[in-house]
């Protein structure tokens, strides 16, 4: 079951035209990760996908609902607000510098837009979010505050901030990029356990070895462009292409 | 004339300047939040360049810092009779006092909350999107709480200047402390009057000081 259906994407920001007709599915369940050179539209795309940003042209579908198709001139027309709030309802995204309320306690990050967002009470709420930062390893941390924890414990709780709405889909934009080397493995060590849970994701990330073992699928992108798109030995071990091979010589 | 009576006479004009301080702030705390989001509205017409809420709230603020609060108090007071020939009463004093140091003093205010709220990182908001807060809930429960804790030694200020600026009133004869003391000096040619009314602006000011020290101490528990 396809969760995820991007069409021909387009974007540009002035003059600069950041994603150049961009096409891919996910699979459910699916592990897909984008690689590529910094500049190359990955976070773009994933800012496009979780409406961040909006696309020029082309058509998102997700989980079965269109977010965004061309009309007749070939300009993306979005549905309206309600149905586009529904749709971000099946995303959840953790970003590079996890963007934490600092003034809220680590239970209450998680807590917060599960009761103001999908009504749930303090009980539930609580309990789902104390379940979830067990699993992260954060159950001690529940009464502290972001600005006391390592950078690898802020995402852990962002992972558990988004995982506590019930995503059909968690996208992460180069979630280690602000980590050092130990706390990366953290990180990586959550999402590879997500991933033996069949959680569907989509990963920017810089860490080659982490998109080889873990991912399903693996898309290179570079200058706006899908270089490739393929199974991790398809991308990393038997690409003809010179770009893709240029770049991953550098890892 | 002894102090003590010096000193109940003052206080009727004490009672009024703590008055006008608590209204000044309870009007202009919230009128400059408005004109803060006035002042950064992206409504336009026409063109994507000519925004007229956001003119309209650069004007104001301009011209409430550009010219004297004095002026402005005398400009309430003495406004609608020579602007419309409304003939004003007694009790329209103290409602102009009110009226034109709660705008005054939202001016500074409404310039405070936007440096408060422009400094605030993008990815709260874009956090908050993703988590489907709407516009309002983000402002209020994640945006505004974190903005106050930035702005307040910068309140914290005006509040200050704001138990000086009441001393103003007295050009418009509204018998606040220092009008009072004025007048009782003149009477008595003492200067007694002004140090009692120095040394009270400086509790005042000592009890304003501890207040938000407090405030700021309760806002300190994160970073």
């Amino acid at each position: 079951m396809k969760m995820l259906e991007a069409k021909n994407l387009k974007k540009s920001f002035g003059d600069n035209e950041v994603l150049k007709n961009i096409s891919f599915d996910v699979n459910k369940g699916d592990v897909l990760a984008i690689i590529g050179p910094s500049g190359s539209g990955k976070s773009t795309l994933l800012r496009c996908i979780t409406q961040l940003e909006k696309i020029d042209s082309g058509e998102i579908v997700i989980c079965g609902d269109t977010l965004v198709k061309n009309n007749y001139d070939e300009i993306a027309e979005y549905v309206p607000k309600k149905e586009r709030a529904a749709i971000a309802r099946h995303l959840g995204l953790v970003f590079q510098n996890f963007n934490l309320f600092p003034h809220f306690s680590v239970l209450r990050n998680v807590t917060e837009a599960q009761r103001k967002v999908l009504g749930r009470n303090k009980e539930t709420s609580e309990e789902i979010a104390m379940n979830l930062l067990k699993k992260m390893g954060l159950a001690d941390k529940a009464d502290a505050y972001p600005y006391q924890l390592s950078g690898g414990q802020q995402q852990r709780v962002s992972i558990a901030r988004a995982l506590a709405l019930n995503p059909d889909i968690l996208l992460f934009d180069e979630p280690t990029s602000a980590l050092d080397p130990e706390l990366t493995g953290e990180i990586l060590k959550v999402i590879r356990e997500l991933a033996e849970a069949k959680m569907t994701m989509i990963v920017v990330t810089h860490e080659m070895l982490f998109a080889k073992s873990v991912a399903d699928r693996v898309i290179f992108m570079d200058k706006g462009y899908i270089i490739e798109n393929g199974t991790p030995e398809e991308v990393f071990d038997k690409s003809v292409n010179e770009r893709t091979k240029a770049f991953l010589a550098k890892y | 004339m002894t102090i003590q009576s010096i000193i109940s006479q003052l206080g009727e004009g004490m009672l009024k300047t703590v008055m006008l301080f608590f209204s000044t702030l309870i009007l202009a705390l919230p009128l400059g939040l408005l004109v803060a989001f006035a002042r950064m509205s992206k409504f336009h017409l026409f063109n994507k360049k000519f925004k007229p809420i956001r003119l309209l709230a650069q004007v104001f603020i301009s011209i409430m810092r550009g010219t004297p609060l004095m002026l402005q108090i005398m400009v309430v007071y003495f406004g609608p009779y020579y602007l419309f020939g409304i003939k004003i009463s007694a009790s329209y004093q103290v409602y102009a006092a009110v009226i034109a140091f709660a705008v005054n003093y939202a001016a500074y205010f409404a310039e405070i909350y936007r440096g408060g709220i422009e400094s605030m990182p993008k990815g709260q908001y874009e956090a908050a999107k993703i988590l489907g807060f709407s516009k309002t809930q983000t402002f209020f429960r994640i945006i505004f709480p974190q903005v106050m804790k930035r702005i307040l030694p910068s309140i914290t200020n005006e509040v200050i200047t704001l138990v000086k600026d009441t001393s103003l009133a007295f050009v418009i004869a509204y018998a606040e402390m220092f009008t009072m003391a004025k007048r009782i000096a003149a009477k008595e040619t003492s200067m007694i009057p002004f140090v009692a009314a120095g040394i009270f602006y400086y509790i005042f000011n000592l009890a304003v000081a501890i207040v938000m020290n407090r405030i700021e101490k309760k806002m300190s528990y994160y970073k």
